[in-house]
């Protein structure tokens, strides 16, 4: 479980992060998401100790990250593939990694197994390319078997298939029973990992949700309909009170409703039908209204209020969970 | 019975925050860690990087290869060393090999700000003055210990060298300053590049301030002709490292300046200042 406080960081003049409150629990994927710059980095550096909040506290287990003595059995972290020294192999970048914290040489072979990279142990990390280096670093959050396992964008650079088996790892960590938190700037990634969202953007909170209530909140679903008679459906349409909206390319779009009276509508009328789907807006744009709103609260400057920046209180989480599971 | 939990129902949250979360718990026992640890990580990364194949080998090459050098010459030479201790031929290796020294001392600590290891390493050991103490003790057992050799196969060659062309035997102390004292003096002196690497984070420019310190002094007082400056320049030379250097072969540039085991009293002075203040550094800034 990883706690965050009112956690703030201000660089100079610019604030990163701006009062974060939420709570990250064991069992599901969260997910952190947040355009780029929004302060995920920056928020996932504190929790790991490397940055010193401004003010606020985060707590890994009720612990401060540098109280804890074995911070790799407790806490995996991915926050930068890039963060190895590139003449050393991959074998020995995980040996020294494992004997600093007391780690039996042999779980190195284990994690190298684990992404896959024991071909190339013995080669050095410079040589390795972007979805490599994302394994080893993945490697390398494994090593210590932790409770808590933390990824700064892990998709990034991968091909397809490694994709697919980063989203399949961080369920299987999460359904046993670890907390698995993980940034991106993608809400369709997200969307499919991830059990619970957390939103910020400017630094600042902006949802606190389950994933489901998020979509049924913000997921607008629409019939789409295309027909060489569009005149005579436009029609039909209107004498049964249903609205249309018309959109490029000679598509209607029929808001809420079912495909199906749709479909049956035109077939008494016989009208001719080239398309009848049901469509779902894409939580990318929900996502992006989301954040767009914070750019508006920003330069209003009004407080941090609004039914998103609600942090879930404590006794009711366990509840949303259910909803969310 | 009730109706069936969900597959993954929470856990009931404690209340209070500081007792460990239910959840997974691994198989693999927990260690509490320490200073010995931190020593393990550090010496697999010292090795594991060809940066110190190449510094060291290529100090090991000068350091043997110039004294031997001037062993043979000397000793080719009709000249006659008029009862010097022949230990001192050991100090013009020693003076350019300490330059990659020097450039391992800043690569030990500066190399990981440049790559962003340092974001691993501190992860992996959030006590920061541990993980500093850690490469200190690695990086200074490292340096001594084949300084240590090199010295000692140099001075061992050319006393038996030059045994016929004047030298006289040196004494035990001679003997024990010659190759344990240097020793300690380029340990030391790339232990505090180390820090200073640690201070700067940038390799280059940790280098770049170390050889200055190295050079800076006697080519400045090279040049302080003027007759007021003579003090100045009297101090710049005897305190310059070079000549603290040759202090341990008891052939000082100078007739006055430090004596006896005073060099070794001064780096450890001065690397124990930059130390404490890289340490506070490294607690204030972050990573």
């Amino acid at each position: 479980m990883i706690e965050l406080e009112g956690l703030t960081k201000r660089y100079d003049e610019k604030l990163a992060v701006n009062n974060l409150t939420f709570t990250v629990r064991p069992g599901v994927v969260t997910g952190f998401l947040g355009p780029n710059g929004a302060g995920k980095s920056t928020t996932m550096r504190m929790v790991l100790g490397l940055d010193h909040p401004t003010s606020g506290d985060v707590r890994i287990d009720g612990k401060r990250y540098d109280q804890i003595e074995d911070p790799l059995r407790y806490i995996g972290a991915l926050l930068d593939a890039k963060a190895v020294h590139g003449g050393r192999s991959a074998f020995n970048h995980l040996l020294c990694l494992a004997q600093s914290n007391g780690i039996p040489a042999a779980r190195v072979h284990e994690v190298l197994d684990t992404v896959g990279l024991t071909g190339v142990a013995r080669k050095k990390a410079k040589g390795f390319s972007l979805g490599m280096g994302q394994r080893l670093g993945i490697a390398a959050a494994l090593l210590g078997d932790p409770r808590i396992l933390m990824f700064d964008e892990p998709v990034n650079g991968l091909d397809p298939e490694g994709i697919h088996w980063i989203r399949t790892l961080m369920k299987s960590l999460a359904a046993q029973g670890r907390t698995v938190f993980v940034s991106s700037h993608l809400m369709s990634e997200m969307a499919l990992t991830a059990d619970h969202l957390v939103v910020i953007g400017q630094g600042r909170l902006l949802a606190d949700t389950s994933m489901a209530d998020f979509i049924a909140k913000n997921s607008r679903s629409y019939v789409r309909v295309r027909s060489p008679q569009r005149e005579r459906l436009l029609d039909v349409l209107h004498e049964a009170g249903i609205t249309v909206v018309e959109t490029g390319g000679g598509a209607l779009e029929v808001d809420g409703g079912k495909a199906e009276p749709i479909g049956e509508l035109a077939a008494r009328h016989q009208i001719v039908l080239h398309e009848l789907s049901l469509q779902q807006a894409s939580l990318e744009e929900a996502f992006m209204r989301l954040t767009a709103q914070s750019v508006e609260y920003h330069a209003h400057s009004e407080a941090p209020g609004g039914t998103w920046a609600q942090p879930v209180p404590r006794g009711e989480w366990g509840a949303d969970w259910k909803k969310g599971a | 019975m009730s109706t069936p939990q969900p597959p993954q129902a929470p856990p009931a949250w404690p209340a209070t925050p500081d007792s460990r979360t239910p959840g997974y718990t691994s198989p693999i026992p927990v260690v509490r860690t320490h200073l010995g640890h931190a020593i393990a990580s550090e010496w697999t990364k010292i090795r594991s990087v060809r940066s110190t194949m190449w510094t060291l080998g290529v100090f090991v090459l000068l350091v043997i290869g110039i004294g031997l050098g001037t062993g043979a010459l000397v000793a080719s030479s009709s000249s006659d060393l008029g009862g010097e201790s022949p230990l001192a031929l050991g100090f013009f290796g020693l003076l350019l090999g300490s330059m990659c020294v020097i450039t391992l001392g800043v690569l030990t600590t500066a190399s990981e700000y440049g790559t962003g290891m340092i974001r691993t390493t501190m992860t992996a050991c959030p006590s920061r003055g541990r993980v500093l103490a850690a490469k200190a003790i690695v990086f200074f057992l490292v340096a001594f210990v084949v300084t240590l050799v090199a010295a000692s196969v140099v001075a061992l060659a050319q006393a038996s060298m030059l045994e016929n062309h004047g030298a006289r035997v040196p004494t035990g102390s001679e003997w024990f300053k010659g190759t344990v004292g240097v020793s300690l003096f380029i340990a030391l002196l790339g232990l505090l590049s180390l820090v200073i690497g640690s201070i700067v984070r940038h390799s280059a420019g940790a280098i770049t301030i170390m050889i200055g310190l190295l050079l800076a002094p006697l080519v400045i007082a090279l040049f302080m002709f003027a007759e007021s400056l003579s003090k100045v320049r009297t101090g710049l030379l005897e305190y310059s490292i070079p000549n603290q250097l040759s202090v341990f072969y008891s052939n000082s540039l100078t007739s006055s300046g430090p004596t006896g085991w005073d060099p070794l009293w001064i780096a450890l002075g001065v690397t124990a200042v930059a130390f404490a203040g890289a340490f506070v550094l490294l607690e204030k800034r972050d990573v």
